[in-house]
């Protein structure tokens, strides 16, 4: 769990806690958040803004079921439209918590102490909100069972070999694993809350949730093992995850999606997406809820420099497809795709795209933009939108015109397409209200944990 | 656990050292081993390294669990898929053959991923007999510091060696903040 850039040319910009706490300081300033201070005023601003998406998501739903999948703007050629851009985006964007909680972890990455538990929480959001699209796009949510292997009347049995329900076991293993790790996480944390909290309500519902957790020595060493094989767990699982939502579209042999390098740049899109996602949320959040002592400019740089290294990965994903399309594949089609989606009909989003996550990305090697907050934010922002164009474009540009011709569209998204994307942000930025709200949103015993760890090695 | 009865007849689980770091918990829990207690444990904000083993601890148990849950998940996941693909309902699709493996491999990892998951989880709580809501340690004087700033170890009443008066002085010895009762 130590600080490893003890490099003389490494070295950090900040320590990863700030000098002057122990564990009682550690404890009071995390759980006081949920159990003594009234929340700030931004945090109401965003509670009700984020609600009222959340209601419009609700509406719009429920025109949807009433209306069928017609007040979407998909079609013969666009099948997809934005729920899937949404469904890829939601669940890219999810990958950065799993990677923070179980990736870094295995590094023994200590920085990863003080963000894990909001990322872990940020993962299982996306994942709600990714998880929702498709069961609008099905058209029939009250039919969505049918996707499950279960014992029928019909002797039927899902389709074993489609990419499809491969989406299916991974997103919704995903969401499960993801769930079990973070309330594991979350079990000593539960207890400091119970302990803390007065007789009451909340005592007795963090006691519930807390399950009895006292701390025993054995306990913890069970704990940890179990931990330990989490993170191991999801690992592969996260790299599984979004290499199967990929091959939805490299399975297929649509012009633009039938290629090898999809499942990796779609692994490395969903950690940058998801990183910048991180940021967009903690940055606000370190400055209103005064934990800058915690989330530090030494944190706030590695994550834009985990940014920056797969960001540039994506880049070399676009340039291959690039000379795929171009020069290597020898087909008129990917060619004619290709020169189609710099030049087509959807160019401008293309341009766009390389806007963002090409261009606004190289500010990252800057040492001064990783470390100051203003900028990274609003680097943070764009990086999302640039991610979420990414998968637009691979969805629309190939879709609307593949081999026939005669069989080529125009998708334009209507009101209810948008009313279903915004009302998703609605959904996750609510949810992370709640959390803020009602849970401990650093991780409080590893910190302590880490912080004894940092003075000791001081000390020596 | 006979023993235990007979300590929950006198009112006492046992006796509560609080330190205020962990190296000094560590130790003393290293004498109390070598003083020959066995029935004792450690209760501490975090983890300490070796403080488990210090205890007397041994068999963790955890990792078997989850490799069972693991090769149970992806026999499973790959049966239901042969069943469903090749015996129970075969069905052509662009001429691929029914026992088209390679195919399921993504659905076996992910429910071999699940099922070890779920082993993983039930099976901590279950070695650690948790959820249990109440323990007589909750009784112990300012335990609530168990899980903020302090560090405690417990001699139990059903130790064999457990006799108030030597427990209590030993533990003094050690550099507690404080010994006291635990009550049943």
């Amino acid at each position: 769990m130590e600080n490893r850039l003890s490099h003389p040319g490494l070295q950090p910009v900040a320590p990863l806690i700030e000098p002057g706490h122990d564990d009682a300081s550690i404890t009071a300033t995390v759980s006081d958040i949920v159990l003594e201070k009234p929340q700030p005023k931004a945090w109401w601003a965003v509670f009700f803004l984020s609600g009222g998406l959340l209601t419009i998501l609700g509406l719009s739903t429920l025109w949807l079921f009433w209306m069928g999948l017609g007040i979407w703007g998909i079609n013969v050629p666009v099948g997809w439209g934005f729920a899937i851009v949404n469904l890829v985006w939601w669940i890219g964007i999810g990958h950065a918590g799993t990677l923070i909680s179980a990736i870094l972890h295995l590094f023994h990455q200590g920085w990863r102490t003080a963000i894990n538990r909001f990322a872990e929480a940020m993962t299982l959001f996306a994942v709600m909100c990714a998880g929702l699209f498709p069961l609008l796009h099905v058209g029939r949510p009250w039919a969505i069972y049918f996707i499950l292997p279960y014992p029928n009347t019909m002797a039927l049995w899902p389709q074993f070999r489609s990419p499809l329900l491969w989406d299916v076991f991974a997103i919704s293993t995903y969401a499960t694993v993801s769930m079990l790790f973070w309330y594991t996480g979350l079990l000593p944390d539960l207890a400091t809350l119970r302990d803390r909290a007065p007789r009451g309500i909340k005592k007795t519902l963090y006691g519930i949730f807390a399950l009895g957790w006292r701390g025993s020595a054995r306990h913890w060493h069970r704990y940890e093992t179990a931990y330990l094989l989490f993170a191991g767990l999801s690992t592969p699982l996260v790299v599984s995850v979004h290499s199967v939502v990929s091959l939805d579209f490299a399975i297929s042999v649509i012009p633009g999606w039938h290629a090898t390098i999809f499942p990796p740049y779609f692994v490395a899109g969903a950690i940058y997406s998801g990183f910048a996602m991180v940021l967009t949320l903690l940055i606000p959040i370190r400055k209103l809820y005064k934990l800058e002592d915690f989330i530090t400019l030494h944190h706030l740089d590695l994550m834009a420099k985990v940014m920056l290294a797969t960001g540039l990965i994506v880049l070399y994903g676009y340039a291959s497809e690039v000379f795929y399309g171009l020069v290597y594949s020898g087909s008129e089609h990917e060619t004619f795709m290709m020169w189609n989606r710099i030049t087509g009909p959807y160019g401008w989003s293309y341009i766009a795209l390389l806007l963002c996550n090409g261009v606004a990305l190289q500010f990252l090697w800057s040492k001064r933009v990783r470390t100051s907050a203003v900028p990274l934010f609003i680097l943070s922002i764009i990086v999302n939108i640039g991610m979420w164009l990414e998968r637009f474009v691979i969805v629309v540009t190939s879709l609307t015109r593949d081999y026939l011709p005669s069989s080529w569209g125009h998708y334009t998204p209507t009101l209810y397409d948008w009313a279903a994307y915004v009302g998703s942000i609605g959904l996750f930025f609510f949810m992370v209200c709640l959390f803020v709200r009602y849970l401990p949103m650093i991780n409080i015993f590893e910190m302590r944990h880490l912080n004894r760890h940092i003075r000791h090695e001081s000390h020596s | 656990m006979s023993a235990t009865h007979e300590a929950t007849s006198s009112g006492t689980y046992g006796l509560i050292a609080e330190f205020r770091d962990p190296e000094p918990l560590l130790d003393a829990a290293k004498q109390a081993y070598r003083a020959g207690f066995r029935h004792m444990d450690a209760y501490t904000p975090y983890p300490v390294e070796g403080l488990a083993q210090a205890v007397g601890f041994r068999k963790n148990g955890v990792a078997p669990l989850v490799f069972i849950g693991g090769v149970l998940g992806a026999i499973g996941g790959f049966a239901m898929q042969h069943i469903a693909s090749v015996i129970h309902y075969p069905y052509d699709v662009g001429g691929k053959p029914f026992f088209s493996w390679p195919a399921f491999i993504p659905v076996t990892f992910e429910l071999m991923v699940l099922v070890a998951a779920f082993a993983c989880f039930g099976g901590m709580l279950a070695l650690n007999g948790l959820p249990r809501p109440h323990h007589p340690v909750f009784n112990a004087k300012r335990f609530e510091r168990a899980s903020n700033d302090r560090f405690f170890l417990c001699i139990e009443a059903a130790d064999p060696h457990y006799d108030p008066e030597r427990v209590r002085a030993f533990l003094e010895g050690l550099g507690a903040v404080e010994v006291s009762e635990v009550k049943e």
